[in-house]
């Protein structure tokens, strides 16, 4: 299950040290992400579309299921939020099937910064993560003073991990050094008195981003920046995680390991509803970055309803029927 | 543990097999005059899958005349009506694409992915295409009424075995004129099965004729005072052959031969997707392909990243049973061809190039050869002159613009060429420099009904598809 990120070699260090050029000045950060290789927007699609027709049956399909369950930020992210319902996901996310207890538990919940400690008291010792969505989400439109007390507080609450949003405006309007900033200070305010930290994903809003070349682009801004893990969307958005998108992130931190020997994770978030949706984003995983990113530490996916088609179709593996919505829990 | 997927194999109980396949002659299955049967073996596996009959000059005469006769009728029926019989056919292989991809991948060997994906809707898109034509000759820019040359005999390749037919036959028909088609040796099954299609649309009798058989059979057809035209595509060397027979007749002909693409990738690509185009240009359908991008060429500064991405990309290839849903690249075609290309892959390694596949279990049966690239390779190997027809990449490199069109066009072929840049101003400076038919951009085998395909030089001439594809078969 989750554990933490690895410590780098000093060697690691040192290469992503070398790229402290391309962030020295506004210009100079602008140069280096427009300087990045170009994206060809039919390619990427036809590419994922390929990767999309995968067959994936009998053996790793059961594979597929359970490595997708243990991969899922199971989330919440209601104004109408309650403990209650809460400790409810949590009891759900620790034991996703009742009926079959081998049924594996999920990554994290996610919630909003208020509803940690009651998420980090209902998940106990389970091992399970809580993440919380800080930052002024999903606008990402507050005083960065207030986006860092957000992050502090839900720290402070035992959240593992951070899922903070870009502001979109200053990145659209070229201010690329300004979201550079952003992030670092978010990254600085994930740090716990007793030296460790919060991990942190960074929100990109790819539906608001428009462009594939933008998507490149602040993946490459984030991950310089600090970023433990790139994340596709809000969930709040009409355009929200696509495969093409998804894939492309996938080569962004491939190519950033290549560079600076450091490793960052990827989480598609919003729309993915079914097994097979879910199926396709791990294949595209599997034969672009390889088994090492097959796990939840490397890959997510931030979804609500995603699980119980999984466990359908999980419980249709093991018993060769269909059963139905009322055989699996509602939250 | 790991993801591995599990064996998706297509079923191939959707195709009806039968022992032994006769002529298709004036609207019947017919024994031949006495040629023999020979056996087709599906190549992955070696087994055999039927047995079909050797055509001789008789059997080839017999469909001349069934064709002629068929002649009179069909070009004198309303374009409306050929556009009629055009679209019944192109719906009945949409309803049975299944069965044939399946039959198309046992006989040649080509992944099921493939068929399915790219062979079958294309051979549907060409018989919609020119079915749309049938009724507009007039607007084709050939004169008010122009005329149907009469019959025609078409001579296709293994390579594309249904969708070389596709090409031939739909314009053939649409225009008006009665074919006799000889389908390759070792893929004459689908050929047979759309004799079955034209029947089941209804096609009057004698406008199709499908005469099975081997070299000497095509030889026979080509050299035939009947016929009034003559396409073929297939290797440089049979058609120069076929050149030097119609010589001296009133015969039209047209000519798709070899080739021997130029992949050009620029510093500013966007390098992903040049990857994808790279590995689909010489990769897709084991490398049986005329206009595949068979030589890398590669701007210097990018040379060493570009390389490890495609690497990269190659070690994913999965090679093997090509009923596999998840098969990227099949069998080789015959054990003919594995011997040319294991030939040839030899040659580039005693002349100094160096030769890399990725790791990858090949099946005990059946003819396999590994995805394989060669760098280092100069314009004085044969690995970069010669057409392999395989899955063999050569990569040379260039520095600047004018060097990577004066070594693109540094061969007797010319069929295609790919440009993989950002900046569309050299993008187009380029497209106007190479000689070659097809020119890519920021893709690599695309294909379409609309656009005319054919070569220059020793890839042959005349346009198949599109607009263009229409003047092979009308008196203009």
């Amino acid at each position: 299950m989750p554990t933490t990120v690895p410590a780098y070699g000093k060697e690691a260090a040192g290469r992503l040290a070398s790229m402290a050029d391309v962030t020295a000045s506004d210009g100079a950060l602008r140069r280096f992400l427009h300087g990045l290789p170009g994206v060809d927007a039919v390619g990427l699609q036809a590419r994922a579309a390929t990767l999309g027709t995968r067959s994936i049956k009998t053996t790793a399909k059961a594979y597929a299921i359970d490595l997708a369950i243990s991969m899922i930020d199971l989330t919440t992210l209601e104004g109408a939020d309650t403990p209650g319902k809460v400790r409810a996901l949590c009891a759900k996310g620790v034991h996703p099937d009742p009926t079959d207890r081998t049924a594996p538990k999920v990554a994290a919940i996610c919630v909003y910064p208020d509803m940690v400690a009651t998420a980090k008291e209902a998940l106990g010792d389970s091992g399970i993560h809580v993440a919380s969505v800080a930052t002024a989400f999903p606008a990402g439109r507050a005083a960065l003073p207030v986006k860092l007390a957000d992050t502090r507080d839900a720290v402070a609450a035992g959240a593992d991990e951070i899922d903070m949003v870009i502001d979109r405006g200053a990145f659209l309007s070229g201010r690329y050094l300004e979201v550079f900033e952003e992030i670092k200070a978010v990254k600085e305010a994930c740090a716990r008195p007793d030296g460790s930290a919060a991990h942190l994903k960074v929100i990109f809003e790819t539906g608001e981003l428009q462009t594939y070349d933008n998507v490149r682009r602040v993946s490459w801004l984030s991950m310089l920046a600090g970023a433990d893990f790139i994340k596709t969307s809000t969930g709040k958005v009409a355009v929200n995680a696509t495969p093409p998108v998804t894939l492309l992130m996938l080569e962004a931190v491939r190519d950033f390991r290549a560079t600076t020997g450091v490793q960052v994770g990827v989480k598609p978030a919003g729309g993915i509803r079914t097994t097979k949706d879910a199926i396709k984003y791990l294949v595209m995983v599997n034969e672009t970055l390889g088994e090492e990113w097959l796990t939840a530490d490397w890959f997510r996916f931030g979804a609500s309803s995603l699980l119980n088609d999984l466990l359908m179709q999980r419980q249709k593996l093991s018993t060769g029927r269909y059963s139905g919505p009322d055989y699996v829990t509602v939250d | 543990m790991t993801f591995d997927y599990a064996p998706a194999p297509e079923s191939r109980s959707v195709v009806d097999l039968a022992p032994s396949y006769g002529l298709f002659i004036d609207g019947e299955f017919a024994e031949g005059a006495g040629g023999g049967l020979r056996k087709t073996v599906s190549p992955a596996t070696e087994e055999v899958l039927a047995e079909y009959t050797q055509g001789t000059a008789e059997d080839v005469d017999r469909a001349v005349q069934a064709a002629r006769r068929a002649f009179e009728k069909w070009s004198a029926l309303p374009g409306a009506e050929r556009a009629k019989y055009l679209f019944r056919i192109a719906r009945i292989i949409q309803e049975r694409s299944r069965e044939l991809a399946v039959l198309e991948t046992l006989d040649n060997g080509k992944p099921i992915r493939e068929a399915r994906d790219a062979d079958l809707p294309l051979v549907a898109a060409h018989f919609f295409y020119y079915a749309g034509w049938a009724d507009k000759l007039g607007h084709a820019g050939f004169g008010p009424d122009p005329k149907p040359l009469g019959v025609a005999g078409q001579v296709i390749p293994w390579n594309f075995p249904l969708l070389m037919l596709a090409w031939k036959v739909a314009p053939a028909l649409a225009c008006g004129n009665t074919v006799v088609l000889k389908p390759a040796e070792t893929t004459p099954l689908s050929a047979l099965f759309f004799a079955d299609i034209c029947r089941q649309a209804g096609l009057p009798k004698g406008v199709v004729n499908i005469v099975t058989g081997d070299g000497s059979t095509g030889a026979s057809l080509v050299a035939h005072p009947g016929i009034d035209k003559v396409a073929f595509t297939g290797s440089t060397e049979v058609g120069k052959a076929i050149a030097r027979t119609v010589a001296g007749t009133d015969k039209k002909l047209t000519l798709e031969l070899g080739g021997k693409a130029a992949n050009i990738v620029f510093d500013d690509a966007a390098v992903d997707q040049a990857v994808e185009g790279i590995v689909n240009g010489i990769f897709f359908n084991q490398g049986h392909v005329c206009c595949a991008g068979s030589r890398l060429l590669v701007q210097e500064s990018i040379q060493d990243e570009l390389l490890d991405a495609l690497k990269r990309r190659m070690a994913t290839l999965r090679v093997g049973d090509p009923l596999d849903k998840n098969t990227d690249i099949g069998a080789i075609n015959s054990a003919e061809q594995l011997a040319r290309i294991t030939e040839l892959a030899a040659a580039g390694e005693a002349e100094g190039a160096e030769r890399w596949s990725p790791s990858c279990e090949l099946p005990g049966s059946g003819y396999w050869f590994a995805p394989t690239l060669f760098t280092g390779v100069t314009q004085a190997h044969r690995i970069a002159r010669e057409e392999v027809f395989g899955p063999v990449l050569s990569v040379l490199t260039f520095r600047t613009p004018e060097e990577a069109v004066a070594k693109a066009n540094n061969t007797p072929y010319g069929l295609s060429a790919g440009i993989w840049t950002e900046k569309g101003s050299r993008m187009l400076w380029m497209a106007n420099q190479l000689r070659a038919g097809v020119i890519w951009s920021n893709t690599f085998n695309k294909f379409d009904p609309a656009s005319p395909f054919g070569g220059y030089k020793e890839s042959g001439f005349g346009r198949e598809g599109g607009r263009h594809g229409l003047e092979a078969y009308l008196n203009v």
